[in-house]
């Protein structure tokens, strides 16, 4: 199982990374959403690999799994969630103004101080 | 009196939410409730400046929950000066604000104040895994902020800046999650207590963990190579609100200080001073990217956004020697570089509103409205941020030079530290006696009727001339300050006390 969810992160990570790099709107923000799943289950691996463990310790539980990584996820989940929400307005937006949806700006190198 | 520690975070954290619900309308209320409350945070600080130079570490259990299973806030001197740091600079740029930015869009004071509680938060917290959450409080402000007023290119860089702290945040989980699963704590003080005793085994694990986090917080603080989101972000943002981020990249210099000071310092067996070997290389050279890029910059904004980048390398170049005078120097300069950032960006934003259309591009334009006094207020930002006399920047980079004679990498240090400020000197002379000194050729000056501006102008000029007036401050009264410092970094190189403070016993 271990192997399994290790290249399930690295798998993930690999195409996050590589869709990251490809500089256009849509790519990036598949790309972040791919990282963001990696991240989480990687997260969830944190706390070791544990089945059928209670997350309460009591005396007569044979072990635990660690509720903490659980509550960490659960928080990166939810931020990521909206922080790709408003990627993808804030992408739209950029696109509808300045009809490109490269991510890098200015290729001319000729930055203008914005409208005043 | 224990409950004032949390105060900082929860004053925004209430009237942030009352600006946007109850006053979305009346942008005059909302004007006086964000200054009220922007005040308030200036006196708290101050107070809490006070309470924290008694040397103590003062610890604030979120909850009553007992360290390490509890959130942690820890107030020492370092998070103290930082907190007054962020507010007072904040008054100023609220000011400017108020000038007229704040009516280009919406919701921007609720946005602002969520800045500032982010940023509080970041300050005192003692936790990790909390200092990613207010990490991504101040970041969700920031992105809101960083898009006010619209405008084609301003979305673009705000994409640009969201994606690249997306890719950031991402990082910083990795490297929790990594620290983690070898110390099984996320408390900082809790930390740095396991670290000395992790097996061998594991010290791979925790040292990738520990350098990832370094990139991340390096992210922050735009050091090279991961500088370039920096130069479109600053000058395309609205102007206070750049002014404002003058301090955001001071959060990541921050994090890097109390991090590796705390648990990766001395004590710390096999992983002791960790970053230094990473951060020294990295800070000379954002130095040098900095400063290159002022003379290379087609735009005041730009410039003086490299000149950041460039102040940045100046003020981790003493942290990465990792020495307590060392560490009182960079204290010195983060202080006034932060300050000196800020009034340029302002003044950059007064130049471009009377420009007109150039805006602050650096090119030949006929004299404006007000150029004289700009002129001089500029010449005042410039002679601080390259560090000429009589300005707090020459006392910081003196202590900065200074406190790197005994290093052995000292030819670098002060060979790159001098002939950057020249350089900075060069580009800043040059775009000042282009934007101002050569107006006349390039037309007549107008007439006097149209040179005048309404009152509510004078703001920008109260808040530029605050921050100057803080400078001076800082320069007149730089014994006093030094000697806080100097507790301050004393402070940071005994963590047992920070340790003891939190976890008790």
């Amino acid at each position: 199982m271990e192997f399994l969810v290790a290249s399930t992160v690295g798998l993930l990570t690999a195409a996050g990374v590589y869709l990251l790099l490809r500089a256009r709107t849509f790519p990036v923000v598949l790309g972040l959403a791919l990282l963001t799943y990696a991240v989480n289950v990687f997260l969830f691996a944190m706390g070791r690999l544990a089945i059928n463990m209670p997350p309460v310790i009591t005396a007569t539980s044979p072990g635990y799994s660690d509720p903490l990584p659980q509550a960490l996820v659960l928080t990166a989940i939810v931020i990521s969630f909206g922080m790709t929400a408003l990627l993808v307005v804030l992408a739209l937006r950029a696109y509808l103004e300045s009809d490109s949806d490269h991510v890098d700006i200015a290729t001319d190198g000729d930055l203008k101080g914005g409208p005043h | 009196m224990q409950h004032w520690i949390v105060m900082p975070v929860i004053i925004p954290a209430i009237a942030a939410p009352l600006i946007a619900m109850g006053m979305r309308q009346d942008i005059v209320l909302a004007r006086v409730f964000s200054v009220a409350t922007t005040v308030a945070l200036v006196l708290l600080s101050v107070l809490l400046v006070f309470k924290a130079s008694d040397g103590h570490t003062h610890t604030y259990a979120l909850g009553n929950w007992p360290a390490p299973f509890g959130i942690t806030l820890v107030l020492d001197r370092l998070s103290a000066l930082m907190l007054l740091l962020t507010s007072v600079l904040a008054l100023f740029v609220l000011l400017h604000a108020i000038a007229g930015w704040d009516r280009r869009g919406r919701h921007f004071h609720a946005l602002f104040l969520f800045l500032l509680m982010g940023l509080n938060g970041a300050f005192l917290t003692g936790d990790f895994f909390n200092l990613f959450v207010f990490f991504e409080v101040l970041l969700i402000a920031s992105y809101g902020l960083m898009v006010h007023a619209g405008g084609a290119m301003r979305l673009k860089a705000g994409v640009q800046y969201v994606v690249i702290n997306l890719a950031g945040s991402t990082l910083f989980l990795f490297a929790v999650g990594l620290i983690y699963s070898v110390t099984g704590t996320l408390n900082m003080a809790d930390l740095a207590q396991q670290v000395p005793h992790i097996p061998p085994a594991d010290q791979a694990i925790l040292h990738i963990g520990a350098l990832l986090l370094l990139l991340v917080f390096a992210v922050k603080a735009a050091l090279v190579p991961v500088h370039f989101w920096l130069p479109g972000t600053y000058s395309l943002a609205p102007a206070p609100v750049a002014a404002l981020f003058a301090i955001m990249t001071k959060v990541g210099a921050y994090a890097i200080i109390r991090l590796y000071t705390l648990a990766f310092g001395e004590g710390a067996g096999d992983s002791a001073w960790l970053a230094a070997a990473w951060l020294m290389p990295a800070a000379l050279i954002t130095l040098v990217v900095g400063m290159i890029g002022v003379l290379a910059a087609r735009s005041l904004g730009q410039m003086v956004s490299f000149a950041v980048i460039g102040s940045m390398g100046t003020l981790l170049i003493p942290v990465a020697l990792f020495t307590a005078p060392a560490m009182s120097a960079a204290l010195y300069y983060m202080v006034h570089s932060t300050l000196a950032a800020a009034a340029l960006f302002l003044i950059v934003d007064m130049v471009a509103q009377r420009r007109k259309e150039v805006a602050d591009h650096l090119s030949l334009t006929a004299p404006f409205a007000q150029m004289g006094l700009i002129a001089g207020l500029f010449f005042l930002g410039a002679i601080a941020m390259t560090g000429m006399p009589p300005l707090s920047g020459f006392i910081g980079k003196l202590l900065i030079l200074d406190s790197a004679r005994d290093s052995t990498l000292m030819a670098w240090i002060w060979g790159l530290i001098l002939f950057t400020s020249l350089l900075a000197i060069i580009g800043f002379a040059r775009a000042g006696s282009l934007v101002f000194w050569k107006t006349h050729e390039a037309g007549q000056p107008l007439r006097r009727r149209a040179r005048r501006l309404p009152v509510g102008n004078a703001l920008p000029f109260v808040a530029t001339g605050g921050l100057l007036a803080c400078m001076v401050i800082l320069t007149a009264f730089a014994g006093p300050v030094a000697l806080y410092l100097d507790q301050t970094a004393a402070q940071l190189f005994e963590p047992t006390r920070y340790i003891h403070a939190v976890l008790g016993g």
